[in-house]
This record gives C-alpha cells, structure tokens and sequence, in this order.
C-alpha cells in the first residue's frame, strides 16, 4: 500500500501500546469484580392492584351416600353398576334372607291358626250361649211347675243349678274368644315384624343419585355399616379447596373464583366460595375453603384435581412497585432507590400484592422515584451501578 | 541516549509482537485456570450468600444439605421460631434432577422456598417474583428457560416467571426455584406406577385390610403418600445475637445439626470442592511453569537470532551493562505485551465457559509480578549468552 507519505514506525508502536493499554483499562473496569453493576429501574407509579389467592383442590360430591345392610350378612344380589343413575327408592341390592323368608311362613301360618281359633272359640260362645238359653228356658218351666206342686222341689233346683252352670259356660266361652283374639293380633304382629326384617334387607337408593362405587358383588360377606354401593348426587359437586395459610388473608364466602381442572386446562370455569371451613388443616397450614360452579362443567369427576384463583377485591389507585424490586437486607424488607446515580436502600412497608407480580407499597416510597428492578449481581450500598434497558443475556 | 533496545524492537516489530501476542494466549490460559478456580470458590460463597440465612439447621450428625443428604420434618422450624435468637426460620428443600422443557431435559437443583422466607431468591433479572403458592418457578439462567416457558418437574408443569443469575449448585448445576409444598411433593411423591402398586401391595396386606374395619385401608395408604420432611430449616439470627452461640443451643437441645454461615463455607470450600480445585490448582501450576519455560526460551532464541549484532555492539565497546539492560527490557517488554494481551483474552473468552469464571484483579497483580519476575529469571540465560559471544564472531565466518 502506498500513501503519499511513510508513516514512522514508531507511530504505529505507538498506536498498538495505546490500544492494547486502553483495552486493559477497559477490561480491568468494565469486567469482573470492580465493573460498575448492570441494573434496570422503573419509577414508582399509581395503579390498581388486583390481589388474588390461589389454591388448588379437589372436586367432590358434597352430598355422599354409602349404602349397606345394618346388620352382617351375605349379599344376594346387586342390581346396579357403577354410572347408573337411580332414583329414590330404586332397589339397588339385597341382602341374602338366610331363613327370614321361611319365619314369614311360619308366623302367617301360625296367625291362620290364631284365626282358627277364633273362629272355633266364636263357635264355643254360640254353642254357650244356646245351651244358656235353653237352660234358661228349662228353669223358667221348672219353676212354673214347682210353683204348681207338679215337679219336686229338687227338680226345680236341679234346673236352676243347669241355668247358672250354662251361663258360667257362656263367660267362659267368650272370654276364650278375647284370648283367642289377643293371640291373633299378636302371630299378626310377628307376620309384620318378620316382613320389615325382611324389607330391611332390600338395600334402596335413599335420593336420586349416581352410583359411583360399587365395592362387593353377590356371594360377598359385608359386616354392619360396610358399604355396598356408593351414591352421589351429581348436582351437588363442588371443589375443596387448600389454600396457604400463609397467603390466604381476605378469604371469604362470596368471592368469586375462577376454576381450572386439570382435566381441562385450556377451559375455565367461574365459581363462587360457598363456605370457608372453620377448621385448617394445622399440618399442612392450609386454609379449606369450599368453591361451587357456577354451573358444574359437563363431565367432571369427583376427585379430579383443579386450580382456583380467587379474586380479592381490586385496590384501586395504589401506589405500586414490582415485586422483583423487592429486597431483604438483613430482616429488613425494602427496595433501592435509585437517584442521581447513587443507590439507596429504603424499607419499604408493603399491601396487596396482584398475581402479576405489582406490589402496593403503604410507606417508604413517592410516586416518580426511581427502584431497581433487576440487577446482574446482588447488590450493596457500596455498589457502582450502570443503567441498562435490559440485563445481559436475557431479552429486554 | 539512543535506546538500544527500542530500536531494536522497531527493527523487528511485527516479530516481537506477533511473540507477545502468542505470549499473551498463553498467559491468558493460565489466568483462566486461575478464574476457574476462583469462580468455583465464588459460585459456594454465593450460594450461601443468596441463601440470606445466618444457620443452616440440618440432620443431626450429617453435613447436609450440600454436601450431604439430610432430612428434618417440616414443622420443626415452628419450634425454632420460639427459640432465643431465630427472627426467621424457613424450611427448603434441595433435589438434583432433570428438569424438562418440551423434547430438552436441563440437569438442575430444583429448590422448594418459602416465600418470603430465607432461600429466596435473593435478586432477579428478569420476571417477577413467585406469587402463586403452586406451579411457578424461578430459574436460573444458565438453565436456558426464559420467562413464559412451560417447565416439567416429576408430575406437574410449572410456569417460569423469574429468571435469577449466578444461582447455582455446588457442582455447577442451574437452580430452579419452586414453591415448597411443590417440591415437597416432587422430593417425595413417586410415579403413578409406583404409587398405584403400593396401593395394591398394602391392599393384598391382610393385616392392613381387614373386613371388620372398613377405613383402614384408606387411612394407610394416604399416610403412605404424604412426605413431611424437607432438607433443611434456613435461620436468620435476630440482631444482637451471635449465630454461633444460636448454633451451638440448638445443637444441645434440639437434636439437629446447625451449621453456621463459616461452618457451611468450610464445608463447601474444603470438603464439597476440594478435590476439583486441587485438581485445577494442579494443572495451574504446571501451566505457569510451561509458561516460564517458554518465555526463557523465546528470549533466549531472539537473543541467539541477534547474536552477530551483540557482537558488533562489543566490538565498537558497548558496555556489558548496556547490552545486558537491552536484553532486560526487552524481555520485560514482552513479559508486558503478554500480560496485557492475556487480560484481555481471558476477558473476552471468560463469559463464554459453561461454569462462572472469576479473574480477580489481585490475581491479575499477582500474575503481574509473576510474570515480570519469570521474564527476569528467563533473561538471565539469554544475557549470560549475549555476554559471553566473543566480539570477534562480529567479523568471522
């Protein structure tokens, strides 16, 4: 290359020691540990801050019924299968009789004896009554003839001694048609008795419902109280909701909820709080609240896992920071301001928080300071800090 | 007075910088070594920095929860908080494992926080801090996730919303941040399979399923799901009392192990990385030592290349000292060129490696000194050859 002139040799020396020395200067103060320390910032504004909570539960049934006999025995047989819906009444099973069918016989057959028995006793009575009458009638003659001096006086006697026996005979009678009677009323008792035993056995659907279990089948020995079939009613789902203990101030019946299920994360579905559980869950720390559809999606299963945001009432016109710009130093939460080129840390007392991460700051902060958001190293009062849009290596 | 050794190097500066360049590559690698072994010292200290906790309160007789595994129950920091000295108490767990995202699977530490609480994350990036007491995470960025992604960990899928820097493992592994129930449940929980085949295993147990007690078996196989241990409690000690006395009363009455902010550097630094850094302060020294060697014999060979001009300079009655002095200079002239050119090198291509590289500026003056006090040693062999050419080569063969 040829220019009009030569340019002395040491001027390019000269040129390469001053590059490579300002390079070093540059290396040695804009890398590593004395490099002022990239930060973003934005200034404090006013904004409304949505607070919301958010839990996850699970769908249940708030209405459940377990069917099963009240007394041990083995099942006959069960004529529903899971997914049927019933309807109150329906027989769904039925316990195994043993030898109750058998004690119904017997005891209606007893209560056609007790009949019998009336009937016979009935028959007694008239029997009673008619020998009484004629008795009667033979007394009345005998008297008139002993009056007259035609029969002896013993004859008369005699007829009046048979008058009194029948109607001994007649008291006699009758009362054993009221025994007969009682004992009627009681075999009849026992037919009853015997029947509802038996009814007990037939294990019927207590509401219209959906079977949702279906635990033993024909031939199984189940013990009082072990449930056969289970019920549910499907209008009555609702979720569990569990909520940290630790993030749940403002719960409420009332609040509404947007629901998400796992089964359907692309869908969501509203919701209301019905009831807040007055008992938590002191293991877990977590709140219970329970959180019905609005109208209950097509399909949903009881135990089927669901998301559920809760939304607090909206603080309006709150002066707000992200949550990002907050920092611990020490026990003390705050963030750092940034002004003139100098940082300092402000403790700052906090409000509500919104789920998309803006903090409503209650002291410490004026509207149109300027905090730190993110910042490439931790950092300290003593650190030099270099605005930038964006920190390295992430996009702005 | 003329420079002698000024105007040699004029005479032939394309060689002597293209030397000092080549120099410089070297001594920019052995900086390097040092960085590396100073960013794994960095990347222990910061991850008890960012930790914020002044206790770390473990199993008892173990050196958890880096170094080993350890596991506490998880209301044991209720009992901590009403300890003399605890201002905060949080609990936190540690996992390595495989982290996916879509087709790709990242190696990270996931760790369960507490928000709020020590463990945190300490500064961001990018995104915002967790606000969801579930399903959202904070990773680091070496993990390559960007805020927005869908992350898998164990069973659910969990959003990135926090992007953090330089949070990483001992072993170099990114940290991702999630929820401490979440991780709870990813620690402890197993796969469906597992789970339904315990379920199956308790069921054919018949002591455990017995007809006459109709709820047994449910109440067993929840209590089979459930983990409530975590890894560690994390403490801050309340202003005016000395974590070590803290530590040291919790060691005595409540059956854990507490390690203090030293104890825990100690245990990371001598115990977790030991092996590795002396594996690299191995290798930094046979570097520098190369690298001495080397520049000995670079000077020595430019001294031999000059030979006939030293012995012209003698001819003419050129003082030892001054031929010596331009040897001298130009040795540490290259010794100069070299370190400002290994700077600056291990600058540019120090970001680029996968783990944090560290250069210190002390380690730069040190290196400064050495380099300098090598190029004198290496010029005394080169002098030792100028002094001994006897003037007379200036005119023979």
């Amino acid at each position: 290359m040829t220019w009009g002139f030569r340019v002395p040799r040491q001027v390019w020396v000269a040129v390469v020691g001053v590059g490579l020395l300002s390079a070093l200067a540059w290396v040695a103060t804009q890398s590593g540990p004395l490099a002022p320390i990239p930060v973003t910032v934005t200034p404090v504004v006013r904004a409304d801050v949505a607070p919301a909570l958010f839990g996850i539960g699970t769908v249940e049934a708030r209405r459940a019924y377990v069917i099963g006999p009240t007394a041990a025995g083995r099942v006959r047989r069960v004529l529903v299968d899971v997914g049927d819906s019933v309807t109150a009444g329906q027989l769904l099973a039925e316990m195994e009789p043993v030898d109750l069918d058998a004690r119904v016989t017997a005891t209606a057959a007893a209560a056609e004896r007790g009949r019998s028995a009336v009937a016979a006793a009935d028959a007694q009575v008239r029997d009673a009554g008619s020998r009484h009458a004629w008795a009667a009638t033979e007394a009345r003659r005998t008297d008139a003839l002993g009056a007259a001096g035609v029969v002896s006086q013993s004859a008369v006697d005699a007829a009046r001694q048979a008058e009194q026996s029948a109607a001994a005979q007649l008291i006699a009678a009758e009362a054993a048609v009221a025994a007969a009677r009682r004992d009627l009323a009681r075999l009849e008792a026992d037919i009853g008795g015997a029947q509802q035993q038996r009814s007990n056995l037939r294990l019927v659907a207590p509401v219209d419902g959906l079977v949702t279990a279906r635990d033993v089948e024909p031939g199984s020995t189940v013990v009082a109280g072990q449930a056969v079939l289970r019920l549910e009613d499907p209008r009555s789902v609702w979720i569990s909701v569990r909520l940290d203990q630790a993030r749940s101030a403002g719960l409420g019946a009332g609040l509404t909820a947007r629901i998400t299920r796992r089964a359907d994360p692309l869908t969501e579905v509203a919701g209301t709080v019905v009831r807040v559980e007055p008992i938590s869950d002191a293991i877990t720390e977590e709140r219970i609240a329970k959180v019905a559809f609005d109208r209950p999606p097509d399909g949903v299963s009881s135990g089927e896992m669901a998301e559920v945001t809760l939304a607090l009432p909206v603080v309006g016109d709150a002066v707000v920071v992200p949550n990002a710009s907050l920092r611990h130093r020490g026990l003390q939460q705050g963030v750092w301001r940034y002004a003139d080129g100098q940082l300092g840390f402000v403790p700052v007392t906090t409000g509500a928080e919104g789920l998309d991460g803006t903090v409503q700051i209650l002291e410490g902060l004026q509207v149109g300071d300027l905090v730190v958001v993110y910042s490439e190293r931790d950092l300290d009062d003593r650190s030099r800090v270099t605005v930038v849009p964006a920190i390295r290596g992430v996009a702005p | 007075m003329i420079s002698l050794a000024g105007r040699d190097i004029l005479h032939s500066w394309s060689k002597f910088a293209l030397t000092g360049l080549g120099l410089g590559l070297l001594i920019g690698v052995t900086f390097t070594m040092a960085g590396v072994y100073r960013g794994m010292v960095d990347d222990a200290k910061v991850l008890l920095n960012n930790s914020g906790a002044d206790l770390w309160v473990v199993q008892k007789d173990t050196l958890g929860p880096y170094a080993e595994p350890s596991s506490v129950h998880d209301d044991i920091y209720r009992g901590l908080l009403g300890f003399p000295g605890i201002a905060q108490a949080a609990n936190v767990t540690y996992l390595t494992m495989q982290v996916r995202r879509g087709e790709r699977d990242v190696r990270a530490m996931v760790v369960g926080f507490v928000p709020g609480g020590p463990g945190e994350p300490r500064y961001l990036i990018a995104g915002r801090r967790v606000t969801r007491s579930h399903y959202e995470a904070v990773a680091d960025l070496s993990a390559g996730f960007a805020v927005g992604d869908r992350i898998r960990i164990r069973r659910h899928e969990y959003t990135v919303v926090g992007v953090t820097r330089r949070m990483v493992s001992s072993g170099g592994d990114p940290m991702v941040f999630i929820p401490l129930k979440d991780a709870q449940e990813a620690q402890f929980l197993k796969d469906n399979d597992a789970i339904v085949n315990e379920r199956a295993r308790t069921a054919n147990n018949p002591a455990l399923n017995r007809p006459g007690v109709p709820g047994l078996l449910g109440a067993i196989e929840a209590s089979q799901t459930s983990g409530r241990t975590v890894n560690a409690v994390l403490v801050r000690v309340a202003s005016g009392h000395s974590p070590d006395r803290v530590a040291a009363e919790l060691r005595r009455w409540k059956h854990v192990q507490a390690f203090t902010r030293a104890q825990m550097e100690d245990i990371l630094v001598a115990k977790l990385i030991a092996t590795a850094s002396r594996q690299i302060g191995m290798f930094l020294v046979i570097l520098t030592i190369v690298s001495a060697a080397i520049v000995a014999f670079i000077i020595y060979t430019m001294t031999l290349g000059k030979i006939r001009e030293i012995a012209v300079l003698k001819l003419i009655g050129t003082h030892n000292s001054t031929i010596a002095s331009m040897i001298l200079q130009q040795a540490l002239g290259l010794g100069v060129i070299g370190f400002v050119v290994g700077k600056i090198a291990a600058t540019i291509w120090g970001p680029a490696f996968p783990r944090y590289v560290l250069l210190e500026p002390w380690d730069a003056v040190i290196g400064f000194v050495l380099v300098m006090l090598v190029c004198v040693l290496a010029s005394t062999l080169a002098i030792r050859a100028a002094l001994r050419v006897d003037p007379a080569a200036a005119i023979g063969g």
